[in-house]
């Protein structure tokens, strides 16, 4: 579906992409990894056709540069950083939505499920949003639409617990017809989305990988932790992943985590090791 | 077409948040109000009185002020999006480069160009609530006047938005545009003239070929036919083009070169990298 053949982009004399081949098929899901400068962005930019280059990139056999509107009307694009845009959310989504050829309703749609009160912003400049906000419209205005292509930089790491496993839900249900590019500085962030893992260093492809694929986007874990001592910071932690204590001493902790945030989870359980007495996780 | 009006719309929106324009509104609102306020239809300048008088004004001080502030906001928020990832993401998004680019210009020029004309149609309502009589033939060419010179500079300024790769390196090079048609005006031109520095036909070609001295001349024109205040120079225009086919060349050239320009950096942009 997706095919870069010897892509080589200079900027000034340097070699930021090094002769770049790489296929992805339809269904895939590729973790694009790597350090800052190992050429992830100018990658994806090359994809987007927003740069020129050597060597070719074709997307169901269209070079995204000269097919521009037919291209990229099937590219869904959340960038790492959301832009600062002064135009009203509304005046956002109407645009995108426009441009793309969907009704702006799925995008508040999606808006909704991601928990954002998209009514109550519509009027609000989109520069003036928090930055999960942002992150959750540019998500809804990727996903509200018919993409055959998502292409996602560090899409997730503005979310709260609640929007990532909705957010994951939201990549599950485009499993089938949807191939997916999350572009990300760590494996642990991503790991458990994709089925195939490409890392980048100084402009070439280090490492292309298959990975197992038996963590479901749409499944849960059942939580466990008991603690020997109460430790507020902790608490907290865990209340931000809605997992609530059932004792007086507060000791003993439960609740239910998004599958793929298994590896990000056990992250934020690490930094207190010394208080864990116990801990389980078990697939519901 | 549809995408070069959402893009056209967008920019209008964007334009009307930012600080930018509140200011120009308010130059521009204020210098019409402040005429008034002096009195400017009461004074008498060259057998000029009335509103005639303080439209002469208001497109003097307008030329001073509107192609540095049509270059610097121009080249400031066109290369300044490109910096702050506005164009990575809004071209990530199926919009053609025509449409993206064209439509940025047809909604800059209306934001460019309405404050200026709304500012002068203010006066010559007012004049007529007054019971001023209102030149309207001035008004007219005045209007085409306006609308050409934002032209020209919008194009000129996109022109350097294309080329420029930093919001730094676009105002430097608009600052200094916008300087070197200020030492090409024929005050400059007259005393190297003079000095014998240059021939007087180079000097006659560069004041011609310089739009902002075009647009001087131009308003001179209305009010000084003969061209007197230009001195020897008024000869050459006025036996090359006539009075009339000089007011043509006005607004034909500058519009013209505003194209030009625009188009050139139009496939300077689809060339190149795009954020």
């Amino acid at each position: 579906m997706i095919q870069f053949t010897q892509v080589v982009k200079n900027f000034r004399g340097a070699r930021v992409l090094d002769g770049i081949s790489l296929d992805i098929a339809i269904g895939e899901r590729i973790a694009l990894i790597g350090s800052n400068g190992a050429g992830k962005t100018t990658l994806i930019r090359c994809l987007l056709g927003e740069y020129t280059y050597d060597g070719s990139v074709a997307i169901n056999g269209l070079d995204p540069r000269s097919n521009r509107t037919a291209v990229l009307g099937k590219i869904g694009f959340v960038p790492q950083l959301p832009p600062p845009l002064k135009m009203p959310v509304g005046q956002l989504i109407d645009f995108s939505a426009s441009l793309c050829g969907t009704d702006p309703a799925r995008i508040h749609a999606i808006a909704r499920r991601l928990g954002l009160d998209v009514d109550a912003i519509l009027t609000r400049q989109f520069v003036r949003l928090s930055g999960g906000m942002k992150q959750k419209l540019l998500i809804a205005i990727a996903l509200g639409r018919d993409a055959q292509v998502l292409v996602m930089d560090e899409p997730a790491a503005n979310l709260d617990p609640e929007a990532r496993k909705i957010f994951f839900d939201l990549l599950a249900e485009r499993l089938d017809n949807a191939t997916m590019i999350i572009s990300s500085h760590r494996l642990d962030e991503v790991s458990s989305l994709v089925n195939r893992v490409v890392e980048m260093d100084m402009g070439k492809i280090v490492l292309d990988d298959k990975v197992a694929d038996d963590v479901s986007l749409t499944g849960t874990l059942a939580v466990r932790i008991a603690l020997k001592r109460f430790e507020p910071a902790f608490a907290k932690a865990l209340d931000g992943w809605s997992i609530a204590s059932s004792d007086a001493d507060r000791l003993e902790w439960s609740g239910h985590i998004a599958g793929p945030d298994r590896l990000r989870f056990l992250g934020i359980v690490s930094r207190y090791t010394a208080l864990v007495s116990d801990l389980s996780l078990s697939e519901s | 077409m549809k995408q070069l009006w959402l893009t056209a719309k967008l920019d209008i929106v964007e334009s009307l948040r930012a600080r930018w324009f509140q200011i120009y509104t308010l130059v521009f609102g204020g210098i019409v109000a402040l005429l008034f306020l002096f009195g400017l239809t009461e004074s008498r300048v060259l057998g000029f009185i009335g509103l005639s008088r303080l439209l002469v004004t208001y497109i003097q001080l307008t030329m001073a002020i509107l192609p540095i502030f049509v270059l610097i906001t121009t080249v400031r928020s066109v290369a300044g999006d490109r910096e702050a990832g506005v164009f990575e993401y809004l071209l990530s998004l199926p919009v053609s480069l025509s449409a993206w680019f064209w439509g940025k210009i047809v909604g800059r020029y209306i934001v460019v160009f309405l404050p200026v004309f709304l500012a002068m149609l203010g006066a010559v309502i007012w004049a007529t609530i007054a019971g001023i009589e209102v030149p309207w033939d001035m008004f007219g060419y005045y209007t085409a006047l306006l609308a050409v010179m934002a032209m020209c500079f919008l194009g000129i300024g996109m022109l350097i938005s294309a080329i420029a790769r930093s919001t730094d390196m676009a105002q430097g090079a608009a600052f200094m545009v916008w300087l070197v048609l200020l030492l090409f005006l024929d005050l400059i031109l007259l005393g190297v003239m003079i000095q014998g520095k240059v021939s007087p036909e180079l000097a006659v070609t560069l004041a011609l070929a310089n739009p902002l001295q075009v647009f001087r001349t131009a308003a001179l024109a209305l009010f000084d036919p003969q061209l007197i205040v230009l001195g020897p120079s008024a000869y050459v225009i006025l036996d090359l083009f006539g009075a009339a086919g000089y007011k043509v060349f006005a607004l034909a050239y500058p519009a013209l070169l505003g194209v030009v320009s625009a188009t050139t950096g139009y496939f300077i942009f689809r060339r190149g990298d795009l954020p």
